[in-house]
């Protein structure tokens, strides 16, 4: 296996009212592979990818064993070191489109901006290629949209225009945090593609957090999934799909209603209860009130991280082949 | 946009009636006008003289309808004190006070928004809360104290600047620090405030992570956004600082409007005190409209409506 382009490890952040928002989390991204990060609301996937950009809010505390871009250490570099990979070696997507945009510089501006500050050049140079990618992102009429304000686009146009925007640069590594939350299907689809493209053509890496198991399905190479601040399993998509093991995995895959599995009528799976929040001192497994197979073992002390096949880890009590041991007894 | 400005308008013409009416009314209120303008020694006789030449004899009404259509056409009156047009005397007096209220206001944006900005990007720390309590304290001090203490340490001890007079340009900067004062407060606040939602922003955020300079995510991204409040206050202040220029003209003897308006009270020259008002309100007014306009330039969501 090549050398992964970010790596992150044992990555932790706190904030000021004492919640620890992501405790100790590992994961890798490839050159040329998209990684994908689930889990439910709360469980740490933006406060993880903005760790690792190092765009926390104030009164976050951010702490890691290594965080390794290119193989370069980046966790300790100042401000200005990371302004330089900011926009241009690594771009980032986020969750909020609606506000993400500064609603006093038109579109182009803020578009040809980045590409000025990283590759230089002319604004004309950069207006061409901020048109280009525009329209990549399937924005019709691109020369007017450069020249509008943020209010004057919906929801769905600012999400484009900062998908566009993160590629201006061509970077090699996307970070998007649910970058097509406010796109319609069809869209949706064209962003997806186009990254897919990218990805074929530049060998773009993409760190891409979703809600959404479809595009899953559809774009990760591997899958980290999130609970509670933790990677409580994590391997190749088609491992993690085929094998799934940590019952929270079990409990999300779950509530995907799989055309044809499902009968009409049938509810539709949901873990009951919610994410707890973790402040400090918490010990044991987090998912322990919402899993059917919690044990006295889940109250208190580390969980045991485990293999369950090649590169797929998950940390649980429980031994891989529980499934298959329960679907044993309850076939006796 | 156009409705915007439309409505303001009218708004504004509003507000300059209410204004002259008062006026009117405040000098009327104080007295037998012809009493005081003939002055102690004058005769019944006098006094009917008097009333008859400044038409103080006719109707209120009639008189608040010549002044209000005669200061339409932009005639004020007649002083009587000075036997000139009222018009003449201010627009004489106008450069001095308008000097005053522009070094007021250019000292006051110069400290205000630096000092805001700083203790925005500092939020919370010691010199945050220093250069705020500095602010309050600058808040409580009267202006004729500041100005009497600065005309003694830099004026008296010092000498580094005229105590009185505008002969030179150094005799405006005593004056406009003292109404630069009366400003730097309230602008200060709302910058840092202003700074501090800024900072703290989603598109700040975006232009982190387009790994823009500090010096453009600071001055060219938030500033911009924040600048909106302080614009349209630093609009409505310099309305303040000239109508407080009635103080610091009297306490450093510069002749500009405010002391004109300050000698004719003293006088009973009406024509002058009702004048004075008015030319106070409507720069307010004016003010308050051109810092519409600007907010309106600054904000596309304003513009492009
Ligand atoms: N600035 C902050 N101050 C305090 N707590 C925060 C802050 N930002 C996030 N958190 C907390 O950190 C936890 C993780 O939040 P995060 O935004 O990473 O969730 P998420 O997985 O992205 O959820 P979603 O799917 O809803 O976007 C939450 O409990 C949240 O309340
Ligand atoms: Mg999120």
């Amino acid at each position: 296996m090549s050398a992964a382009l970010l790596e992150v490890e044992g990555l932790r952040v706190g904030f000021g009212n004492g919640t620890q928002a992501v405790r100790g989390i590992s994961l890798s991204v490839a050159r040329g592979e998209t990684h994908c990060l689930v889990g439910e609301s709360g469980c740490g996937k933006s406060v993880t990818s903005l760790a690792v950009m190092n765009l926390l809010a104030r009164g976050a505390v951010r702490t890691a064993e290594g965080i390794r871009f290119e193989g370069r250490e980046i966790a300790g570099l100042s401000e200005r070191e990371m302004g330089k990979l900011r926009g241009d070696a690594m771009a980032m997507i986020f969750q909020e489109p609606m506000t993400s945009l500064n609603p006093a510089y038109t579109v182009g501006s803020q578009m040809a901006e980045v590409y000025v500050r990283h590759r230089g050049g002319s604004k004309a140079a950069a207006l061409d290629r901020a048109a280009h990618l525009l329209g990549r992102v399937g924005i019709t009429a691109p020369g007017m949209r450069l020249a509008q304000y943020p209010h004057q686009l919906s929801g769905g146009l600012r999400q484009r225009v900062m998908i566009a925007m993160a590629l201006m640069c061509d970077p090699k590594l996307l970070i998007a945090d649910e970058p097509t939350t406010a796109l319609d299907v069809t869209v949706q689809a064209q962003i997806l593609r186009l990254l897919q493209e990218l990805q074929h053509e530049l060998g773009l890496a993409i760190l891409l957090i979703t809600h959404d198991l479809g595009i899953v399905a559809r774009m990760a190479h591997r899958v980290s999934v999130m609970y509670a601040g933790r990677v409580v399993e994590s391997g190749p998509a088609a491992e993690l799909f085929g094998r799934p093991t940590h019952p929270y995995t079990h409990g999300l895959l779950a509530c995907v209603p799989v055309p044809g599995k499902i009968a009409r009528g049938e509810p539709l799976g949901s873990i009951p209860g919610t994410v707890p929040k973790i402040g400090p001192g918490y010990s044991g497994c987090a998912f322990r009130e919402r899993c059917s197979q919690a044990m006295p073992a889940c109250g208190a002390g580390d969980v045991p991280g485990r293999e369950a096949g090649p590169e797929h880890r998950y940390e649980c009590h429980l031994g891989a082949d529980w499934t298959a041991r329960l679907a044993a007894e309850a076939a006796a | 946009m156009l409705i915007f400005l439309a409505r303001r308008a009218l708004l504004a013409m509003l507000v300059t009636l209410t204004v002259l009416t008062v006026s009117f009314m405040l000098t009327r209120l104080t007295g037998d006008l012809a009493i005081a303008i003939a002055g102690p020694q004058a005769s019944q006789a006098d006094v009917e003289i008097i009333r008859k030449a400044y038409g103080l004899d006719r109707p209120l009404l009639v008189q608040f309808v010549n002044w209000v259509t005669d200061a339409a056409t932009g005639d004020l009156g007649r002083s009587f004190f000075y036997q000139e047009d009222v018009t003449k005397l201010i627009s004489a007096r106008l450069p001095v006070t308008l000097t005053l209220g522009l070094t007021g206001l250019s000292i006051a944006i110069l400290t205000a928004i630096p000092l805001g900005i700083i203790a925005a990007m500092r939020e919370g720390t010691l010199l945050d809360r220093g250069i705020m309590t500095i602010a309050v304290i600058g808040q409580a001090m009267p202006s004729f104290w500041l100005g009497l203490t600065l005309v003694i340490i830099f004026g008296l001890k010092l000498q580094w600047f005229p105590i009185s007079g505008v002969e030179t340009w150094q005799g405006f900067v005593l004056p406009g620090i003292v109404l630069a004062f009366s400003a730097i407060p309230a602008l200060m606040r709302l910058t840092r405030s202003g700074m501090v939602d800024a900072l703290a922003s989603d598109y700040i955020r975006t232009a982190r992570a387009k790994g823009l300079s500090r010096a453009a995510i600071v001055l060219k991204h938030a500033l911009r956004n924040a600048a909106m409040p302080v614009v349209a206050i630093s609009a409505v202040q310099l309305g303040f600082m000239l109508s407080g220029s009635i103080v610091i003209e009297t306490v450093f003897s510069l002749h500009g409007v405010g002391y004109l308006g300050w000698e004719a009270i003293g006088k009973n020259d009406f024509p002058v005190v009702q004048s004075v008002v008015l030319f106070l309100a409507t720069v307010f007014v004016v003010l308050t409209l051109l810092a519409d306009l600007m907010n309106a330039a600054l904000d596309p969501r304003l513009r492009t409506q």
